[in-house]
């Protein structure tokens, strides 16, 4: 069984794994890191969305062996200083979940998309998640809370 | 990088709200940010599938590939060996203990309810139901194992068409045939509204499968004491799932406790007993330990309970001022293979809803429930009313433009008018409160609906190949379901009341226990909200537990947009409990009368005195008993059940803006405006959010969603990428407003919003595609109208 090293919210582990884990169940069910959850099983939803060495993935689609040497961040690892990171707190202000279940792949999922564009407009928003799926709030304010989280972000690194 | 704080997210949360919301007198009415966020958004949750025991085992489900079949031979046997796997199981296996899972609503006197074993053990009856088990030590060799199994089907004719189902030669789903019930309903002299009718307009809808598709796919977990059980289950109903688990396994109802945790959305999906809960139950118990399964989305769009499928046959008699005096509705309703928990009662609630807003001399309703071998259907985002409303709303768009009149003015013609209520409507319900016009008016005017029209009208004579349409949906709906007494009259097999406890505790801390089970509303929040209302304590000491029948021990659970309308109103009466008994405490301590107190800002005061109690003082001197009066006990703790007198009646105007390109049948929702009377609002943020999602499934409806089966009855289908929920790409922004006019049916004047917009956004978009295409001679196009559909329609017509 191939042994691999990855970093998960700043925690180093080794772990031995099938060649066939996928990196979800990996995350779930080895490190006890359920805050990703798992929404299908052809990556349409985006629930399960992690960074992966700082881009978002689908962690459904990769395999654990695959992310041997990376580092891994989870909606569990998001925050920093014990705070949660501005993009949660919009998605709080703005009301953009409703039961929740889609919210670690849509933060993590919002957050890149501000990589490519951190001003984005409300149809690059759209677009940018179209590979995240929630069915509780029409997507009305994900869209705003996501502006928020941006204007947030862009304060935050002008001022620091 | 580093682990979240919790006191410092807390701290974050609080801080977010003083700074967003301004000093209020009254928390109901505020837009509460809500309490359940941090847990969710810091990835500390409770889903079902997130739980462990020690030495937990994991069940995967074998399941027919065939729509019909005989079980000629079944063999375990190959999986028993198998790494890893602790134990194989068949249906003969579980056939002396798993009952029959339930129907709870015999609609009609001629129904027949078929035997429904979790497990199939001779036939199968739909793609996708369980023939066999494995339990392993993970679901990695559980699903390995599931290969080694070899099942022997003969296959049977499957049986997919209503229609065809129908005819005396079509093969049968059951011995007793395919007809599962019919009901009929009349109301006024049907004949003499056609006999006499200027204009007759007969259509034919068809109100395609869905599937409800809640984020969260089920999971279940049961585990044992040797003696006693517990189950978690992504569910909307612990209550009801433990009564029916003693019912069908014999399992005596209290050794049994359910609990919802974190449940990932629902919209009737989780409104089940389901054969996997059934079956985990029987597991735990012949295992003697732990068993968990977690769906797969493929497993779930087969296997979780499909929504709407009917073919409604409407027939509408009008007078030539568009006056219309009678309405008749033929229904076939696809009850698929089984009749599940509430399956037959869903097109029966579309009964009283096919008059909606309007009064009429005549009415008669008719239904068939019909068995094919497809997936059951059951409660979906509405459950009858958006199939109703569908029908009505859209007929009446075809009455406008049989008469060439504008769409709102023949419902205007036909509408309950504001100085009316309370109305009793054609099919026999009162509907307390309302203002159509009010609503229409405020819709109206946010929309442009004057200036679009023109737009449209602009667009018409250049032979714009982009053309405008506009869609009127004027709904209403019953909802808070429901009060008993008319449960009873229709039926159904239980009550619809709901259950609420309030704990004061020592410290003056409240503790609110609901029936209700939230998966996403934010009952925690809005119940809050009432609570330190009702009490006059801060919104933040009060906490709402839920989900578990050993918390939460009475409770008829969420569903029919009921929590707030029912179960809110219980926690508020209960809370009344809480005042009654601490008055009494207070007029002691006071020594005077407790007529001489009043209550105000949380505290007993002595009328034109500084003399007072606060409610926490109380509860402290509750605690320690030090000085009670004679007769009262040492706790102010009290709770209370709520059955309403009546359904609440939601209504609203949504008008929808669409482009059709008429060269390629590609539909554009240029804009969205829908105003809803929900009553008095709890938590206008809540509120909102529940519109923007209702409207958002509807649409999807409208556009995008349908559950297709092939000729041999396999589901196509099964996965997200070939079932299109939609995107944020594929939707638009709605924009809201309200009016209000207070429900009289209980003291918050709430209705309920939960399923609202769903039920109104369907007809209005596909009344807009139908209008702007009306010129090209189209008056239906089949939903989900997608680019390809339309654009056939625009082919059969064009010379």
């Amino acid at each position: 069984m191939p042994r691999i090293t990855v970093t998960v919210d700043g925690i180093q582990y080794e772990e031995d794994v099938e060649p066939r884990l996928l990196l979800v169940h990996l995350l779930r069910e080895r490190l006890g890191k359920t805050g990703t959850p798992v929404g299908c099983d052809t990556s349409n939803c985006g629930a399960c969305t992690v960074m992966l060495d700082g881009k978002s993935v689908k962690s459904c689609s990769v395999l654990a062996v695959q992310a041997d040497g990376c580092d891994i961040v989870t909606i569990e690892g998001l925050g920093a200083n014990g705070s949660m990171h501005p993009m949660q707190r919009a998605f709080h202000e703005e009301h953009a979940l409703q039961c929740g279940y889609c919210t670690p792949g849509m933060v993590m999922a919002a957050i890149d998309l501000l990589r490519d564009d951190p001003e984005p407009s409300e149809e690059t928003i759209r677009q940018g998640l179209e590979g995240n799926l929630c069915r509780c709030t029409g997507y009305c304010n994900i869209v705003r809370a996501v502006r928020r989280g941006a204007q947030e972000m862009g304060q935050a690194v002008s001022t620091s | 990088m580093s682990e979240l704080d919790p006191e410092r997210v807390a701290e974050q949360i609080a801080q977010s709200d003083q700074i967003n919301e301004p000093v209020a007198t009254s928390e109901v009415g505020r837009p509460r940010k809500r309490k359940e966020d941090a847990r969710l958004l810091t990835g500390r949750t409770q889903w079902t599938d997130n739980l462990s025991r020690p030495g937990m085992l994991h069940v995967m489900f074998l399941r027919s590939p065939m729509a019909h079949a005989r079980i000629t031979g079944i063999d375990v046997s190959g999986a028993r060996g198998l790494p890893g796997v602790v134990a194989a199981f068949s249906g003969q296996d579980f056939a002396a203990e798993q009952g029959s899972l339930p129907c709870a609503w015999p609609v009609s006197e001629d129904i027949v309810i078929p035997d429904h074993p979790p497990m199939a053990v001779s036939e199968v009856r739909y793609v996708g139901e369980a023939v066999a088990c494995v339990v392993a030590t993970d679901r990695y060799r559980a699903a390995d194992a599931l290969e080694a199994i070899e099942v022997d089907y003969e296959p049977l004719p499957a049986v997919l068409d209503m229609n065809e189902a129908l005819s005396p030669d079509s093969p049968k789903v059951h011995e007793a045939g395919n007809k599962a019930f019919s009901a009929k309903i009349n109301s006024g002299d049907l004949d003499a509204a056609f006999r006499d009718a200027a204009v007759v307009i007969d259509r034919t809808y068809i109100q395609q499968r869905l599937i409800p598709s809640a984020m969260e796919p089920r999971a279940v977990l049961a585990d044992t004491d040797g003696e006693a059980f517990t189950l978690w289950s992504a569910t909307q109903i612990p209550h009801v799932l433990r009564v029916m688990l003693a019912v069908v396994t014999g399992i005596p109802e209290h050794k049994i406790r359910v609990i919802a945790p974190d449940v990932g959305g629902g919209f009737g999906s989780k409104l089940q007993v389901t054969a996997e809960e059934v079956l985990c139950l029987l597991l735990a118990r012949k295992l003697g330990k732990p068993v968990k399964w977690n769906e797969s989305r493929s497993e779930g769009n087969l296997t979780v309970h499909h929504g709407r499928d009917q073919i409604q046959h409407i027939r509408l008699a009008a007078d030539a001022d568009g006056r219309v005096r009678g309405l008749q509705v033929n229904l076939l309703a696809d009850m698929g293979a089984y009749l599940m928990l509430v399956t037959p009662g869903v097109p029966m609630l579309g009964a009283a809803m096919f008059n909606a807003i309007y009064k009429w001399d005549a009415y008669e309703f008719g239904c068939t429930g019909v068995f094919t071998t497809k997936m059951p259907t059951d409660a979906y985002r509405g459950a009858g009313r958006p199939e109703a409303t569908f029908g009505i709303e859209r007929v009446m768009d075809e009455l406008a433009a049989e008469l060439k009149m504008d769409p709102v003015e023949v419902r205007r013609r036909n509408w309950i008018k504001h100085e009316e209520f309370p109305y009793t409507t054609i099919s026999g319900l009162t509907y307390d409160s309302g203002n159509y016009e009010a609503a229409t008016e405020k819709a109206m005017s946010m929309f442009g609906y004057d200036k679009l029209r023109a737009e449209q009208a602009d667009r018409r004579d250049r032979g714009d190949p982009v053309q405008l349409g506009i869609g009127v949906s004027t709904y209403t709906e019953m909802c808070g379901l429901a009060p008993s007494r008319m449960l009873g009259e229709a039926n159904y097999g239980a009550g619809g009341w709901e259950h609420g406890a309030v704990r004061m505790l020592p410290t003056g801390k409240v503790e609110v226990i609901t029936g209700t089970s939230p998966h996403g509303q934010g009952h925690v929040t809005s119940w809050s909200q009432i609570v330190a209302d009702a009490l006059g304590v801060p919104f933040d000491d009060v906490t709402v537990l839920h989900g578990d029948t050993a918390i939460a021990h009475k409770g008829m659970d969420t569903y029919g947009s009921r929590s707030l309308v029912v179960g809110g109103i219980a926690v508020l009466k209960a809370c009344d409990k809480v005042k009654d008994k601490a008055r009494k405490l207070a007029a002691h301590l006071l020594e005077c009368s407790p007529d001489d107190l009043e209550f105000d800002a949380g505290a007993f005061k002595v009328r034109g005195t500084d003399s007072q109690k606060t409610i926490q003082e109380l509860a402290y001197s509750a605690f320690t008993a030090h000085a009670l009066p004679e007769g009262v006990e040492a706790r102010l703790d009290s709770e209370a059940t709520f059955d309403p007198e009546n359904y609440s009646f939601p209504h609203g105007t949504h008008l929808c803006a669409v482009e059709v390109d008429t060269e390629t049948g590609m539909v554009r929702i240029r804009s969205y405006v829908a105003v809803d009377d929900v009553g008095k609002v709890v938590n206008p943020l809540i509120v909102e959010g529940q519109v923007h999602g209702g409207i958002a499934q509807g649409v999807a409806q409208a556009l995008y969603e349908e559950a297709v089966y092939d000729s041999e009855g396999n589901l196509l289908t099964t996965t997200m990428a070939d079932y299109l929920l939609p995107s944020a790409a594929d939707l638009p922004d709605f924009t809201l407003d309200r009016t209000e006019s207070p429900a009289t049916s209980n003291p918050l004047g709430v209705k309920g919003v939960g399923e609202a917009g769903t039920i109104a956004s369907t007809p209005a978009v596909v009344n807009a595609i139908v209008d702007a295409l009306r010129p090209h001679g189209i008056s239906d196009v089949q939903m989900p109208c997608t680019p390809e559909r339309v654009w056939r329609a625009l082919e059969g017509v064009r010379p």
